[in-house]
């Protein structure tokens, strides 16, 4: 497996930003989990998946700045 | 805006001259047609007018303010405009005070996962980028319009009017020593993104606006860092919101940072928020001694152009032409690159007899790189203020995944300035050339430079008017001898510089290039000529020469197209 060229990763970057729009709030948990699973079928290696499952998961529970609305009301003003 | 009990020119380092309203010969009737006259002494139109000058242009220069821009707002000088800034004679000042730079970082909670390093080759003279207030800028640039007989600098000086005629413009001009009438022959706006001139003709800017709003606030401190490029990605001072940081000279600090979704503007303004937001920020940055509030203001991203900058004998440069995201640095260094392509070929056309239609080529060529600065401008303006929901989480993976893998870092790389290739204009006929090269600079792009053994540049040596680099084995030829008699003869101000090869034994006049490392910057080999514009540009390249394809090209170049 080679990896993509920056260009490609870019463009890859954009599209997944504007499907995650087309997919709208209340799919997106939806989306990016078949998107997931149809990218794992393609890999076509169960190691290489798990291993780029471990590598999403890694660092997660550091927060999402979609709680946006806590963090909005501990910050200073 | 400044803090509380301070008026708008109440600089921490800077004292704001006051230029007052003169009395001019229209007062009294004596009706001059002037070649140029040009609305706006910001930046762009006194860079314009010392380019005209520099050609022997004469220009009127109106103002309708009594100083400089009352704050920073440009501040990064990229190298291509410290070229423009040298032809015209004013460089010497910036590269005294400036703060020149390559570098930046990016990071994400507080942990580096970028570096920046702009190219910056062993041949060039000037630094990638420079930081520099815009007063000291103007002010610089005024010292040298000051200077200059060609120059008519008229302060508080405003447009109410302006009428276009087939053989010039007339311009009604209010000011405090009396109203006139002024005519020229060709006008050019540059007074700036609320530009009189585009709204008086009846023209509109077309294109995007962006939500993120980021607040710019000039500081004094006294705080130990190089002069780099810090962005910062959800840091703990500003939650939710980017940060910019970049050092200016005088210990004055730019901060610019990223209001959270649907923050009050208004409430975002006040000094007490901005005093709270800016200590939090530097608390953040290790910063714990005083600093002192200088200036601030609010900023959105927009890609906003005209369709043309040409309306008939009326140029847009600047801001009055487009509206560039700050991201990048193009605001500045765009409008620059405008005055200056602008500037040579209606020096041209009104001194030395070339068609009206090498102005043609100002459009295509400098909306052209507009399009091509929204299209980078776009994709950094996303990053550092995602505008919806897919945009904000697609940058919230890539970072995170930043801080272990190298893979998504590039994404926040800020896709600072670079010179736009005008390998589409109808001034570089010949691109099909470049095939014939392996490397070296492209037809249409920005000169390469080179450092001499006498420790000048290559660069230095080129003319005002078209100039030839050619490479040959001892000297030339003799058909490229009666090719460069030739070029003199279109061009009175065509200057030749004969590179030397290798192996070669230097003859007088001509450059040395023992090691053959300048042949190697611009993929050459004996019998090779790369023609230049005065804005230094390639027009064409030719592997061995070929006269006809290069008296034509310099022909067009100089307005005067073979029938």
């Amino acid at each position: 497996m080679s990896p993509m060229p920056f260009e490609d990763l870019e463009a890859a970057y954009e599209t997944l930003a504007t499907a995650i729009d087309s997919a709208g709030a209340e799919r997106e948990a939806l989306f990016l989990t078949r998107l997931a699973l149809v990218l794992g079928h393609k890999l076509g290696d169960i190691a290489s998946f798990r291993n780029a499952v471990s590598t999403a998961l890694e660092g997660l529970e550091q927060g999402h700045p979609f709680d946006a609305a806590e963090q909005e009301n501990s910050s200073p003003s | 805006m400044r803090p509380a009990g301070k008026g708008p020119l109440d600089s921490l380092y800077f004292d704001y001259p006051n230029f007052s309203a003169r009395h001019v010969p229209e007062h009294d009737g004596i009706a001059t047609t002037h070649p140029v006259a040009i609305v706006g002494a910001g930046p762009i139109g006194m860079t314009a007018a010392l380019v005209l000058a520099r050609y022997g242009v004469r220009s009127v220069l109106l103002e309708r303010k009594d100083t400089f821009n009352d704050g920073s707002r440009a501040i990064c000088i990229a190298r291509p405009s410290m070229h423009i800034l040298e032809r015209i004679g004013a460089v010497a000042p910036f590269a005294k005070k400036a703060l020149g730079w390559r570098f930046g970082r990016s990071y994400y909670r507080g942990e580096q996962i970028f570096r920046l390093e702009m190219p910056h080759p062993a041949g060039e003279k000037y630094l990638p980028m420079y930081n520099l207030q815009q007063q000291y800028i103007e002010q610089f640039l005024h010292d040298s319009v000051s200077a200059c007989d060609l120059i008519d600098m008229r302060w508080q000086s405003e447009l109410t009017g302006i009428a276009c005629g087939a053989d010039g413009v007339s311009l009604d001009i209010c000011s405090p020593a009396g109203d006139y009438r002024l005519d020229a022959r060709y006008v050019l706006a540059a007074d700036g993104a609320r530009s009189a001139v585009r709204s008086m003709l009846g023209l509109r800017l077309k294109g995007e606006n962006y939500e993120g709003k980021y607040v710019i606030a000039d500081i004094r401190m006294d705080h130990d860092f190089p002069t780099e490029r810090r962005a910062f990605f959800e840091p703990s001072g500003n939650p939710g919101g980017t940060v910019l940081i970049h050092k200016q000279p005088d210990d004055i600090w730019r901060v610019d940072y990223q209001l959270r979704e649907g923050e009050s503007e208004e409430e975002a303004l006040r000094e007490e928020n901005i005093r709270a937001r800016v200590g939090a920020i530097l608390a953040d940055i290790g910063h714990t001694k005083p600093w002192e509030l200088e200036w601030w203001s609010i900023y959105s991203a927009n890609t906003l152009c005209l369709d043309d900058y040409r309306h008939g004998r009326v140029c847009f440069i600047g801001d009055a032409a487009h509206i560039v995201p700050i991201f990048g640095v193009r605001g500045l260094n765009n409008g620059l690159a405008d005055a200056d392509n602008i500037g040579w070929k209606l020096a041209l056309v009104l001194s030395s007899k070339a068609d009206e239609k090498l102005l043609d080529s100002y459009s295509p060529e400098r909306r052209g790189a507009t399009l091509d600065v929204f299209a980078n401008a776009t994709k950094s303006t996303r990053f550092m203020t995602p505008p919806t929901r897919g945009w904000r989480l697609a940058r919230e993976a890539a970072l995170s995944l930043s801080l272990k893998h190298e893979f998504p870092r590039g994404l926040a790389n800020p896709r600072q300035m670079q010179p736009y290739t005008y390998s589409d204009s109808p001034l570089t006929p010949y691109v099909n050339r470049d095939a014939d090269f392996a490397c070296g600079p492209l037809s249409g792009g920005a000169s390469a430079n080179a450092k001499l053994a006498d420790g000048t540049h290559l660069l230095d040596r080129a003319g005002d008017g078209m100039t030839a680099i050619l490479f040959c084995d001892g000297s030339p030829d003799a058909g490229q001898a009666a090719l460069l008699r030739q070029l003199g003869e279109l061009d009175k101000r065509f200057v030749s510089l004969v590179i030397c090869c290798r192996g070669c034994e230097s003859k007088a006049g001509a450059i040395a290039d023992g090691d053959g490392e300048i042949a190697g910057l611009f993929g050459a080999q004996p019998g090779t000529l790369y023609l230049l514009r005065p804005d230094l540009y390639i027009a064409g390249r030719w592997k061995t020469i070929v006269p006809d394809e290069i008296l034509k090209t310099a022909g067009v170049c100089l307005g005067r197209p073979t029938p």
